[in-house]
């Protein structure tokens, strides 16, 4: 993607953002970030067989209980965005 | 250091299971994934019990599996979504017995990623096209047909992807053969990112959304999306479409749509029908706490249909729609039964349903009857105005069911799994043992147990009955060549010979036509219909009318040793001479004109058996008190002459010539295989060339210490050898590959096959005087399993330094204590409320225990004697106290007296984990051992996740900080204490003055006591975060330590470093060093790296086979049992690493996931060597096998000669 991303400059920028979702840009703030982070942790958890097994015998619930919790959580990992300046 | 990772046992946690004709044969088989791991398995029909067809590593993580079959087709294939990027089509090969890649379709990066597709796979019911899903946006759409000449295609991917959609599932509609469709569960967080007032996040809707395969034009379009609950989880599919032969519609089509507390059923332009799930009526449930669908399945039968849904509480529930053609009338759901919560649920057509538990044990249950009939509360949509729909925010009314026992299922099958193995240890405590134990806490709740593994296979015995007299050997044999049983058992003594004849009772008998008054040497039934009998004095060749024809031996001769096999007997006299008869074609035994002399007193024979449609095995193996072993033809061309000769070290004890199938020396006919066991306990096998008479490939293993006694017997129905010395061994063919693995059970003096109709595959064995008739059940397990029951999931046990007891804590998060629940129901009781007895009382072990908020525990300390497999005390904490770390300390200050401390916290929270109070509780022993004595607690500020004895006192992790507590008269006394660890102190090691800790998420720091100056100073760490889960010090500047994504990994520290610590008295040097990296001033240095692929929970470092080398045994939570054995020389290390890079290109991953990128997950691999990857060697075709060690210049067998060396030294596996 790095060559991609060198010879065709900013005008190919949007697009691939739009197709590889999380990566990240110059203007990135610290909430998108730290939300795409949490959404791969979270995706890769539910990925992970293991971790999954893990989490649930930690918590004490069902491995079915502890994906479907992780996913909801992906909605909004880090509560609701911070508000925007006027100016 | 250079290490060889051998898996002992993998992994049997079940992560998914599909069930399908896949070897296109009638019978239904079901295929699960161990994660790592893909297994075939087939339920006998008839017997109701599994047998594993193949399983087959596949150097990958499988996320999910579904099944599909072609239009038409009597076949169904296995699609495999991975962390390869990759769509796989695998199809079983039946002639083979393994799994085939048809097809594999590249689409995105390795990797369990957010938006690269493998999380989720739905197929269309006709077999037109798969859908394969990520966790978010990509949505992949394939189109399966055949060509010309029948064989499946796979189109390129369609797009379905929808920016900015979380994915929850996705499943394939029936629409019969209209467009292919597929509905998925999706929510946009496009509007909640956006709004920092969070209402959109509040409002956010999850949308039900159909996408439809447009053949036609080949494309994919999101046809219908409308919103469903904000808590739906899962998706089922819904029979529909039109029989092609009739008009009459299969179902109404759609989808469940299974939400918490609901089930909704769904369809496009259809009216919904919603009803609750029931709940069970505990009066310790708390009533707000939502109940989800975890596992589901649908199932298909003439002309009806109905479906089996699981709670997360494991509680089934049978739904059923009510349709008329296409249109639904109402939607049921009643209580089914209760089994342990499944990943997976299986149902076939033969009446069985195979749940895949998601902890512990798997089970086939038999379908008894399908709840139709019963007085089970049923709850249907007609009850609720709107069916169910009034107002889809508000929730229905409860409803609730009583859980009673199994009652529409019962109990065929049980598989037994270690899956989670949470802590293990490695130990000699049983007495009479030469090799280690393995002791796993396995388990989760109430289905936890304490296990002892051994090395060996489980033996059931079906008869045990006294003898007169001290046996020297046992035979059965048949009357008539075509019996299916045997009929007479012999037994010879000493100074006779017993025969007893098998029938409704074993008697004994008289008239058999054996010689009663002699010893035995060999029974053989011979020919069509008769008998022979060696004995020192002669041969007894009894006819079918019972005329006996004897061959005598010269005077002042005796038999000492004889051979036989259904044409041909070979007797050894004293006189040093082998004497040979062959069998004529009118059932005459005839001896051939000339004698052999030997030259020495021959102490062992043996011919093999005869080969389908030959008239006579060529070869006869003699074993001579001289130290060899001659190979002699007895072709007619060349009879009694000696071919070929082996020198040995002792003299041989027994020859056992086998004809066996090992499929890594020969695919398709059985290896004839010289076995000579030799009088000090070793065991050769060698190959008899069929060609030559040659002996190669000689192997040598140490059985035992007593000279050893090889018998040819039948275990199913193939051929098997078992040899006896002071372990009774068994060597057999298990899915196309040898097998070498000792029994558990008594020691034998001899044995033999046994078949009668009780005991179709027995055999028969003596011991002292005692006659047994015992089976091997489970042919191809290597370890045997000894379970104690546990009340909660365990945590951590630990051994006495002195007394062979273990301690263990147990404990589980979301359960309430028997106390806490006891005062509760007695409040609730005086409250007036009337209590369900029966529903309070129900077992804990089937049925869970009631959840209980976050932050509840119910927790235990338990005192077990593994020699006599019991629990011999549990101490249960109250206060919602919870155990989670242990130790035994012997301190200084109390005389060096043993004291138990154990680690707890109160009111404990996981997320972010708190507590009210951390504890460390001091115990005294009591009873030797047997017992034990509170004498006090200590409070801590956070959870003591980790303790540990230290020079006459006791180093603890308390959360963030390292203390050393000495003890007090009221509470233990904090001396030192460091405060600079990142997360949490999970593990500690020590030697000497220096403590090893693991840190929860910053991997392993070195730290050091400084006694004059009372220090404690942490000196060196690592360079790369590791999240470590267990830990073990190899040497004393080398620690290897497991984490939790699956990584093994060993740390040294550079010499000078630690002698320059050792060196400074008082720490003043470390104290005042500068820190790297804002950590210690020193780091320790990478030197093995490995990735399992399964969480590592325990590193031990034992030696596995008497005298052999230490090993580092690691277990993992879902099974897996490992070793890493260290290298000796360089050119092992040379010849195994080149052997592997072989392998990587020969042999791909199943799932397409490039090795060396697999192995080195998160880290590229370091210095160790795969040796699961190297032993697939064996099942290489031939061709390849050859080439392979043409490139390492070495032969075939030179190369499994040097992996089954490697294997059994390290292991004794």
């Amino acid at each position: 993607m790095s060559s991609e991303l060198r010879y065709t400059a900013n005008t190919q920028l949007e697009h691939l953002h739009a197709r590889y979702t999380g990566t990240g840009h110059a203007d990135l703030t610290k909430y998108d970030w730290l939300t795409h982070q949490h959404r791969d942790t979270l995706a890769s958890i539910v990925g992970h067989p293991t971790l999954t097994s893990y989490l649930a015998i930690a918590d004490g619930e069902s491995i079915g209980r502890v994906k479907f919790e992780m996913t909801e959580r992906m909605l909004q990992p880090c509560g609701p965005p911070p508000r925007k300046d006027e100016d | 250091m250079h290490l060889y990772n051998l898996t002992l046992q993998p992994p049997t946690a079940t992560t998914q299971a599909i069930v399908g004709n896949f070897s296109g044969a009638k019978q239904q088989e079901i295929i699960v994934s161990h994660g790592t791991r893909l297994e075939l398995l087939r339920p006998d029909v008839h017997t109701g019990k599994v047998a594993t067809i193949i399983a087959t590593d596949v150097f990958g993580s499988i996320r999910s599996l579904a099944a599909f079959r072609l239009t038409g087709g009597t076949k169904d294939y296995a699609i495999v979504g991975s962390d390869s990027g990759r769509i796989i089509i695998l199809d079983y090969d039946p002639k083979t017995s393994s799994f085939v890649k048809l097809h594999q379709e590249t689409y995105g990066k390795s990797g369990a990623r957010r938006i690269v597709p493998g999380q989720f796979l739905a197929t269309d019911p006709k077999g037109r096209s798969v859908m394969i899903s990520a966790m978010e946006k990509a949505k992949l759409v394939y189109i399966l047909n055949r060509d010309a000449a029948a064989n499946l295609t796979i189109s390129s991917p369609l797009e379905a992807h929808k920016n900015a959609a979380i994915i929850h599932h996705i499943v394939g509609l029936d629409v019969g053969f209209d467009n292919p469709m597929y509905a998925a569960l999706e929510v946009d967080y496009t509007e909640s990112d956006q709004d920092p007032t969070g209402e959109a996040f509040n409002n956010a809707e999850k949308m039900l959304t159909y996408y439809e395969l447009d053949l036609g034009l080949n494309h994919v379009v999101r046809k219908w999306s409308e919103p469903t609950d904000p808590r739906a989880n899962l998706l089922v599919q819904v029979p529909g479409g039109q029989l092609a032969s009739s008009d009459r519609f299969d179902g109404p089509s759609g989808v469940l749509v299974c939400c918490e507390d609901h089930i909704i059923y769904r369809h496009m332009d259809a009216p919904q029908h919603r009803v609750p799930i029931p709940r069970r009526k505990h009066p310790l449930e708390d009533p707000d706490r939502g109940l989800i669908i975890v596992a589901a399945v649908m199932h298909k039968m003439k002309g009806a249909f109905f479906f089996l849904l699981q709670s997360e509480d494991g509680d089934l529930y049978k739904v059923n729609i009510e349709h008329d053609e296409e249109e639904v009338k109402s939607l049921k759901i009643k209580y089914f039964d209760t089994i342990p919560v499944a990943s997976s649920l299986c149902i076939l057509k033969s009446g069985f349903l195979f749940a895949a538990s998601e902890f512990g044990n798997h089970y086939l249950y038999q379908f008894q009857k399908l709840g139709d009939d019963d007085n089970e509360p049923e709850f249907s949509s007609t009850s609720y105005p709107a069916f169910g729909m009034s107002d889809p925010t508000v929730p229905l009314p409860h409803a609730y069911f009583r859980p009673r026992g199994l009652d529409n299922l019962a109990l065929a099958d049980e598989l037994e799994s270690l899956d989670p193995v949470i802590d293990a240890k490695v130990m000699n405590i049983l007495p009479n043992s030469d090799t280690p134990q393995i002791f796993t806490a396995c388990g989760r709740g109430a289905r936890s147990t304490f296990r002892m593994l051994r090395h060996g296979l489980e033996v059931e015995e079906s008869v045990s009955s006294d003898l007169p007299g001290i046996p020297n050997a046992v035979w059965t044999t048949k009357r008539r060549e075509d019996d299916e049983f045997d009929s007479y058992i012999i037994l010879s003594f000493v100074n006779g010979t017993l025969v007893l004849s098998i029938g409704e009772t074993i008697e004994e008998v008289q008239d058999t036509g054996f010689l009663s008054s002699a010893p035995t040497l060999a029974v053989q039934q011979i020919g069509a219909d008769a008998l022979l009998q060696v004995h020192p004095q002669g041969i007894r060749h009894v006819l079918a009318d019972r005329r006996v024809n004897e061959w005598k031996v010269p005077q002042g001769k005796a038999i000492v040793s004889a051979t036989t096999n259904k044409r041909q007997v070979v007797v050894a006299l004293s006189s040093a001479e082998l004497v040979y008869f062959e069998l004529d074609l009118d059932g005459q035994l005839n001896e051939y004109q000339d004698r052999k002399a030997m030259g020495s007193t021959v102490l062992a024979l043996s011919v093999g058996e005869v080969p389908e449609g030959r008239q006579r095995t060529p070869y006869l193996a003699v074993g001579c008190e001289d130290q060899t072993v001659r190979i002699i033809s007895l072709d007619p061309e060349s009879t009694l002459e000696t071919i070929s000769l082996q020198a040995l070290t002792a003299p041989p004890s027994s020859i056992c010539i086998a004809d066996m199938l090992d499929a890594s020396i020969n695919k398709t006919h059985p290896t004839m295989f010289v076995n000579i066991g030799l009088q000090n306990g070793v065991l050769l096998r060698t190959v008899l060339d069929p060609v030559n008479g040659q002996l190669t490939d000689t192997r040598t293993r140490f059985l035992g210490t007593r000279p050893i006694r090889l018998v040819r017997v039948q275990i199913q129905r193939n051929p098997a050898i078992l040899a006896l010395s002071s372990r009774s061994w068994v060597n057999y063919t298990h899915q196309n590959l040898m097998h070498f693995t000792p029994l558990i059970f008594e020691n034998f003096d001899y044995a033999w096959s046994f078949s009668a109709e009780l005991s179709p595959e027995g055999l028969i064995g003596i011991a002292g005087s005692t006659l047994r008739i015992f089976q091997i059940p489970k042919l191809g397990t290597k370890l045997k399993q000894d379970a104690i029951p546990l009340s909660y999931t365990p945590r951590k046990f630990i051994s006495h330094p002195t007394n062979p007891y273990l301690y263990l804590i147990e404990g589980d998060h979301r359960v309430m204590g028997e106390a806490a629940a006891a005062t509760k129901l007695d409040d609730l009781r005086n409250a007036g409320h009337r209590i369900d007895e029966e529903v309070v009382n129900l077992a804990p072990e089937i049925f869970g225990r009631p959840k209980a908020p976050a932050g509840t525990w119910a927790s235990g300390i338990r005192i077990i004697d593994p020699v006599e497999a019991k629990t011999l005390a549990t101490i249960s904490l109250d206060n919602n106290e919870a155990a989670f770390s242990l130790a035994i300390v012997s301190f200084a200050a109390r005389g060096g007296e043993l004291h138990l401390v154990v680690g707890t916290a109160a009111d404990t929270f996981l997320s972010p984990r708190s507590c009210k109070s951390g504890y460390l509780r001091t115990y005294k022993f009591t009873d030797n051992g047997a017992g034990l004595e509170f004498m006090h607690k200590t409070e801590t500020d956070d959870v003591p996740l980790a303790v540990m004895g230290f020079q006459g006192r006791l180093v603890v992790g308390v959360g963030k900080s390292l203390r050393i507590y000495d003890i007090g008269k009221k509470k233990l006394l904090r001396k030192v204490e460091n405060k600079t660890f990142a997360s949490a102190i999970v593990t500690l090691n020590t030697q000497g003055s220096r403590i090893i800790v693991g840190d929860m998420q910053e991997s392993l720091s070195f730290a050091v006591y400084k006694a004059p100056e009372n220090r404690l100073l942490v000196f060196a760490d690592d360079t790369q975060p590791r999240w470590i889960t267990a830990s073990t010090m190899i040497d004393y500047t080398t620690v290897a330590g497991g984490d939790r994504f699956g990584n093994i990994f060993v740390n040294r520290l550079d010499t000078k470093v630690s002698e320059q610590i050792d060196d400074d008295p008082t720490g003043a040097g470390i104290l005042h060093e500068k820190g790297i990296l804002m950590g210690a001033p020193h780091k320790t240095k990478m030197i093995c790296h490995f990735h399992i692929g399964d969480l590592v929970t325990s590193i031990n470092k034992i030696s596995l086979v008497a005298g052999g080398r230490e090993v580092l045994l690691y277990t993992g939570l879902h099974g897996t049992i490992g070793i890493l054995v260290p290298f000796v020389s360089k050119e092992d290390v040379d010849f195994i690493s080149t052997l592997e890079q072989h392998m990587r290109t020969e042999q791909g991953s199943l799932v397409g996931r490039d090795h060396l990128s697999w192995r080195g997950y998160y880290t590229p691999v370091k210095a160790v060597v795969d040796g699961d990857l190297c032993e697939t060697f064996a099942r290489l075709p031939g061709t390849k096998q050859t080439a392979i060690a043409g490139e390492l210049d070495r032969s075939v067998g030179e190369v499994l000669k040097k992996l089954e060396q490697l294997r059994v030294t390290a292991s004794g596996f």
